[in-house]
């Protein structure tokens, strides 16, 4: 922020969700997260992958924090970005979906590991690797029930932890069909 | 037919032709030798050889600035590309349209550290609109097509192609620049909305302190902008000051002109800003240049926005219309509705307000003493001004005191007739670009004003000067010092005039005759006209090392950290010690 803001009244920064649909080129990438770290912005979590083979389109998946003027430059900002096509804003165009998958490993023996299956269970974590030693568990859901979940965990035993980022999806029969037949 | 198949190279050149170009400047080396090759066997686009790479980009930049055509570079890979790293930011900063076409390494050999091998797409991407490495030669026509879409459309910018020595050579079918491609964004956005012009003529027109603030933004919509801001300051009879990249866009003659505003812009069109009820902001982007301190920006004053690139508006200030849309569409929509509501009602009288300014005006925020035999060089630029005024006249800068007295002294009353380097403020820019400029248009007198330590950084190019026969003249108010950063150090830093001075300056004349160009030195005020007379009048380029008087600053000045209403207009001027906060800026 520039210093000649100092004096501003401090406006509340808020998380908001960003769908973005881009070419899958390469440089697509590096120039989105090029623009958060040259100007400045947060970014909290970041996903991409593929959407669409025939026209070779992925998606980007962001969660970013700031005052709504912020929001709103990073915003117009990522559609000066060549190929990037379309920017949604989830958290301002109503109910949407977040969503993000978590592999936990722990190492546990003993009493444990039966406290560490009831806990999976209580949180319908997946049991994907088993040994007299360990667990892996797959638990997908909400950034928040994630969190809590590799909490506990960890107060079980030495753990790994592999999270994919936050996925997301408004609510309802809207799709952007028509915004990406124009491309 | 046979006679689509070509080499990638060839199918370059061919493509280029095809975007309009007829001028590339660039400098050879071993990834680009086959479009050296192919460049050779055509007889449409002259290839200007620079003497290194950013003054190709530069070159370009004057071209493109001073014609509204794209301008074209052509480096090699490696250290080439990263010489035209700082001219491709130049353009990126002032929106200056430029396709760069760079060799690298064969596709094989990308990422094996090669010889000559930079990874020529990571680094320039923060500084290009976009860029594209070339790796499907079946890609490459579409890829150059598209490139020159994009470089010049919406905000505009510098594009870079990468092209690997292999893409070159291969045998490819040329394909059309009117191919249907995938679309590459529709980005473009543009908001222009019927209501909210009609709201915004409704203030405009009602307004008792309007001032109109336009920038360069209104030069690359292309000179209709320029005729229509004119007739809305005429309609509307209200003050406009133009940015650095905007003058010229209302002509200096207009008598509701104030000057350039900002830093070092004039007394009545800082405050004039500073205390206007409604402020129309036209192609400009609220620069920390032209601001100052933000909280103390045009307090009360609603304001209005309309630029071609929508995260302009809002970014720095909050503005209660933003128009998003190219200045020309935007500006023939708000003027038709001025002239219809115009003609409804009659306008809000203006004339306490054209009577405070007139009285700010009284200032005189430019006013110096040319007294004693020692060359002012404000006075410099004035002569040059009377001198050159009948000509068709381009001037191109450097970067530093000189630069902001051109601004100042020198009057202009067209568009795309200056040339500096703005936003970057790159010290080197005026003598490549007064390259560009010439070679655009061959007969127009072409004068680089220049300090002389800017000269220093790119006086290579005196060579590329000698070679194409252009009569460039290169004014240089030669003061011995870094003049702006000695002005901040006497300002800012109790006049420790740390590495400032210029020591070593090469004898001018003798440096130009070792060129066989012309060398003209003055240091008394009274041979100043009949040295500018000698300068225009000589048939081929001249260096005029103009000796000015040494200390002099440039004023008025916004100090760092100040606003608008507390600028100094001398170094009497007992400013308050520059904050701790202004001290940290730039
Ligand atoms: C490439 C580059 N390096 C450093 C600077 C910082 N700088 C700004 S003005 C200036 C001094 C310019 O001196 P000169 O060309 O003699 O112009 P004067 O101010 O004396 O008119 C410097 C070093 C710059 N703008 N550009
Ligand atoms: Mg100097």
């Amino acid at each position: 922020m520039s210093i000649y803001q100092k004096n501003e009244v401090k406006e509340v920064e808020t998380s908001r969700t960003l769908s973005l649909v881009v070419d899958n080129q390469p440089g697509t990438l590096a120039r989105v997260i090029g623009l958060f770290s040259g100007r400045g912005y947060n970014i909290e979590s970041l996903t991409v992958t593929e959407i669409d083979k025939i026209r070779s389109l992925s998606r980007i998946s962001l969660v970013t924090r700031g005052t709504s003027m912020t929001i709103e430059q990073i915003k117009s900002q990522l559609l000066r970005i060549v190929p990037v096509h379309i920017v949604r804003d989830l958290t301002l165009e109503g109910p949407f979906i977040k969503s993000e998958l978590a592999l936990v490993k722990l190492v546990v023996k003993g009493a444990n590991r039966v406290e560490a299956l009831r806990i999976a269970e209580t949180f319908r974590a997946r049991t994907l690797d088993v040994t007299l030693s360990s667990f892996v568990f797959e638990l997908t859901g909400k950034p928040s029930k994630l969190d809590a979940f590799t909490d506990l965990m960890r107060s079980l035993g030495d753990t790994e932890i592999s999270r994919t980022g936050v996925s997301a999806i408004s609510r309802g029969n809207k799709t952007e069909t028509k915004l990406l037949d124009q491309i | 037919m046979t006679v689509n198949y070509c080499s990638g190279a060839e199918a370059v050149i061919r493509a280029l032709v095809e975007n309009g170009v007829e001028v590339i400047f660039g400098y050879p080396g071993g990834a680009v030798l086959p479009l050296y090759d192919a460049l050779f066997e055509n007889n449409k686009i002259k290839h200007i050889l620079v003497r290194h790479e950013q003054a190709a980009v530069h070159a370009a930049e004057g071209y493109a600035r001073s014609t509204g055509k794209v301008g074209c570079v052509l480096v090699t890979s490696g250290p080439g590309a990263t010489n035209a790293i700082t001219g491709l930011t130049d353009a990126l900063m002032d929106s200056v349209p430029i396709v760069c076409l760079s060799g690298q390494v064969p596709t094989h050999l990308i990422g094996t550290d090669a010889f000559q091998e930079a990874d020529t797409t990571g680094i320039s991407r923060p500084c290009t609109k976009h860029n594209y490495l070339v790796k499907d030669a079946d890609k490459l026509c579409e890829i150059i097509h598209k490139s020159f879409e994009i470089a010049s459309t919406g905000r505009p910018g510098p594009v870079l192609i990468d092209l690997p020595k292999d893409i070159q050579l291969s045998k490819i079918k040329y394909v059309n620049k009117n191919t249907k491609f995938k679309k590459y964004n529709n980005n473009n956005i543009s908001n222009i909305d019927e209501n909210v012009i009609n709201k915004v003529a409704t203030l405009l027109l009602n307004a008792e302190r309007p001032i109109i603030y336009a920038g360069g933004g209104v030069v690359n919509s292309g000179q209709e902008a320029s005729k229509l801001l004119t007739k809305l300051v005429n309609l509307l009879d209200c003050p406009v000051t133009l940015t650095l990249m905007g003058l010229g866009c209302v002509p200096n003659t207009n008598k509701n002109f104030l000057g350039m505003l900002g830093m070092h812009g004039t007394y009545e069109a800082n405050l004039a800003m500073h205390n206007c009820d409604v402020m129309l902001n036209v192609g400009a982007r609220f620069d920390d240049r032209v601001t100052g301190r933000l909280n103390a920006f045009a307090p009360n004053s609603k304001k209005i926005h309309i630029d071609v690139d929508k995260s302009s508006i809002n970014k720095v200030v909050s503005v209660d219309y933003g128009i998003v849309g190219d200045c020309t569409k935007v500006l023939s929509v708000l003027v038709q509705e001025v002239k219809k509501l115009h003609n409804q009602q009659t306008i809000k009288s203006k004339s306490k307000w054209w009577s405070e300014i007139n009285h700010w005006k009284e200032k005189n925020s430019l006013g110096f003493q040319q007294i004693g035999n020692n060359i002012k060089p404000q006075q410099a630029i004035k002569s040059l001004y009377e001198k050159s005024k009948n000509f068709d006249t381009y001037i191109t800068t450097e970067v530093g005191q000189h630069q902001m007295w051109a601004a100042q002294y020198f009057g202009f009353s067209k568009p795309n007739h200056w040339m500096t380097s703005g936003g970057l403020g790159t010290m080197g820019y005026g003598l490549p670009s007064s390259v560009g400029v010439q070679i655009a248009h061959p007969n127009s007198l072409v004068i680089d004003i220049s300090g002389e330590a800017s000269f220093l950084m790119n006086m290579q190019e005196l060579s590329t000067i000698v070679q194409y026969k252009l009569p460039v003249k290169i004014f240089i108010l030669n003061n011995e010092w870094m003049g702006m950063v000695r002005q901040w150090q006497e300002l800012n830093h109790g006049s420790r005039y740390s590495e400032s001075y210029t020591a070593s300056l090469p004898d001018f004349v003798k440096l130009a005759e070792s060129f066989g160009i012309t060398g003209l030195r003055v240091d008394n005020i009274k041979n100043l006209g009949n040295t500018i007379d000698e300068m225009i009048n000589i048939k081929g380029p001249v260096i005029a090392d103009i000796r000015v008087e040494k200390e002099e600053n440039c004023f008025p000045m916004i100090p760092s950290g100040a606003a608008h209403n507390e600028m100094i207009l001398s170094s009497d001027d007992n400013h308050k010690d520059t904050s701790g906060e202004g001290l940290a800026l730039v």
